[in-house]
């Protein structure tokens, strides 16, 4: 679904402070299947994941998504990918305060151009779906770690997107927690949802939802795991 | 569809963003809201006593011709009115006789006048409405007045001057010609000046011309003269006060470019995420166009509207003194409503389009920083 040829990300290029935070990936992401990206800091997992999210240009190499190359398109065709192929699920959570969990849900889809009253209803049945019909309308800083967290995942599905990207997830989160969310992951495969998540949590790349895992330091794959 | 849609969405997100940041939007507007009220009670206060000015000249004399001696302003002798009634095209003149009266009690200045119409019997007074006010004179109460050779004489007030005309009545005290001239000392061979009016409005020139030829030693004043000094006058004034309003224009355009363009972390923050789950420069940039544009707005329209009840319903309380004049009757009128749209426009063009301009710039700076910051945050 995803190719990725020969990708390099270097930062500061030319400068002193040159760094290079990816180097030379080539790596294929199936279709509805679960992959982890694993490593310490500074190993390049987050870079990648923007990178295949369309959030930020490789310096040299190139991505097709489902066949077409997306490595030199406009910023604004970037964008529209982004919004419809891609949900994000950010280590911070990422929702924005004084407004409510329902609000930060329909967000993403509000330059979409849908009217108001859909995008109500899609936000609800998806709160709904990760048992927060209750607190829809509270404002997301009174909502506890784990409820930020499946509210983010509700945001990231707001605009029904193929690939699921995920930044280290569980980071904020607790041992049950973190299983729970590996659950939902579980879940959304069964949806026929393609998942990619970068996390150096065992419980995370130990899931039994997970098919594949890859290994990075340094801004390259080390080793490639695919499980049965 | 979509597309309004779209807009719709933005500007449901940008009012539940004002309302989030309640404290620094409400101030902003409360500011905003005081300089447009300031600047538009000047210019529709200033607009509107020139238009009441020009109705009341309306009446006025077509040519008042006065007599200069050493520069100054002097009394006209009477027989310069034959002269002025001899030239051709001269339709009447008359004689006027008015003046001032200082009240050391009330510390005002009256304007002492000679009317014809009503006429005022000897021994009789009719008086404006600030006088009545000043002095809390009534009908049939005596009033007394000083003589010019410092010895006291009273008058009975048979009337009291209708409201109406407060703007330019409120100081006038109407008396017959014999009780003026005694007690200003001026003898019947003079008055203060003289009224003249033409058979053809055309003419008027012609004949200031010939009276200034004619009687060297006066000076004739046509009604167009006044009323470009009364709008000189007005124009000085409210320009005295917009220049004092200047510093605190000077200051609000500070403050709001402050506001506007210094982006705070937590709305940098924002623009980050927005632009991580998907939106576009462009969309962030029509929610900072919509922020900018529902404050200006607002505050735009608040403050015209206040403006407009300070002046045509409240009598210019807080600017009164200083646009009325030095006097302490202060006429109590209201003024006829009368708004300038382009006026209007200049204040809108002087107040919303820098505000709404200086919000999108910033915007547009953090709109474009790469989505991938967001993964950084």
């Amino acid at each position: 679904m995803i190719e990725l040829s020969d990708i390099r990300k270097v930062f500061n290029s030319g400068k002193p402070n040159e760094f290079v935070a990816i180097d030379g990936i080539t790596l294929s992401v199936e279709r509805d299947k679960v992959l982890v990206l694993k490593g310490p800091s500074g190993s390049g997992k987050t870079t990648l994941l923007s990178v295949i999210g369309c959030m930020a240009r490789p310096t040299s190499g190139r991505i097709t998504l489902s066949g077409k190359e997306i490595t030199s398109l406009p910023e604004r065709f970037l964008t529209e990918i982004r919004r419809k192929s891609f949900g994000f699920v950010f280590q911070q959570f990422n929702l924005i305060k004084g407004i409510t969990a329902m609000e930060n849900v329909i967000l993403p889809a509000y330059p979409t151009g849908e009217g108001f009253s859909v995008l109500k209803k899609r936000a609800l049945s998806l709160l709904e779906l990760f048992d927060l019909s209750e607190r829809a309308f509270s404002k997301v800083e009174w909502l506890s770690g784990g409820e930020a967290q499946r509210v983010s995942i509700a945001r990231a599905l707001v605009n029904d997107p193929s690939v699921i990207i995920a930044d280290e997830p569980t980071a904020h989160l607790d041992t049950k927690l973190s299983k729970d969310f590996m659950e939902i992951i579980g879940k959304l495969k069964v949806r026929r949802k393609t998942i990619i998540i970068a996390s150096h949590d065992p419980i995370v790349y130990e899931s039994a939802a997970v098919d594949r895992v890859l290994e990075m330091r340094d801004g390259r794959i080390l080793s490639r795991a695919t499980r049965q | 569809m979509s597309r309004f849609n779209k807009q719709r969405n933005i500007l449901d997100f940008t009012l539940s963003s004002l309302l989030r940041r309640r404290t620094k939007n409400s101030a902003l507007v409360i500011v905003y809201t005081l300089i447009v009220f300031s600047l538009a009670s000047v210019l529709f206060f200033t607009q509107a006593i020139k238009k009441e000015a020009c109705i009341v000249l309306q009446n006025s004399p077509e040519i008042i011709v006065q007599r200069i001696v050493a520069g100054r302003h002097d009394l006209l002798p009477a027989d310069y009115i034959d002269t002025i009634r001899a030239i051709r095209g001269v339709q009447s003149a008359k004689g006027r006789l008015w003046g001032y009266y200082f009240e050391p009690a009330a510390g005002a200045n009256y304007t002492l006048m000679v009317s014809e119409e009503p006429g005022v019997e000897v021994g009789r007074i009719v008086i404006g409405q600030g006088v009545s006010r000043t002095i809390h004179a009534n009908r049939a109460d005596i009033v007394p007045f000083r003589r010019y050779d410092g010895s006291y004489t009273s008058f009975e007030v048979s009337d009291i001057l209708s409201s109406e005309s407060e703007l330019v009545s409120s100081d006038l005290v109407l008396i017959s010609e014999s009780d003026f001239r005694e007690m200003m000392g001026i003898r019947g061979e003079y008055v203060t000046d003289a009224a003249v009016y033409a058979k053809n409005k055309r003419e008027l020139f012609m004949i200031a011309d010939k009276i200034k030829r004619i009687l060297p030693d006066t000076r004739p004043i046509t009604k167009d003269e006044i009323l470009r000094t009364y709008e000189a006058i007005f124009d000085w004034r409210g320009g005295i006060l917009l220049v004092i309003l200047s510093g605190a224009v000077i200051a609000f355009v500070i403050l709001a470019w402050d506001k506007a363009s210094g982006l705070s972390s937590d709305e940098r923050r924002e623009i980050g995420i927005l632009k991580g789950i998907g939106w576009e420069t462009s969309d962030v940039i029509a929610m900072k166009f919509w922020e900018g544009a529902v404050i200006s707005l607002s505050s735009f329209s608040l403050g015209i509207i206040l403006a407009y009840i300070h002046v045509f319903f409240a009598s210019s309380a807080l600017f009164e003194p200083a646009l009325k004049g030095w006097s302490v009757l202060y006429p109590e009128f209201r003024l006829v409503p009368h708004m300038d749209p382009l006026q209007i426009a200049t204040l809108f063009f002087l107040t919303v389009v820098p505000y709404t301009v200086s919000t999108i710039v910033p915007s547009w700076r953090a709109a474009t920083i790469d989505p991938d910051t967001v993964m950084r945050l």
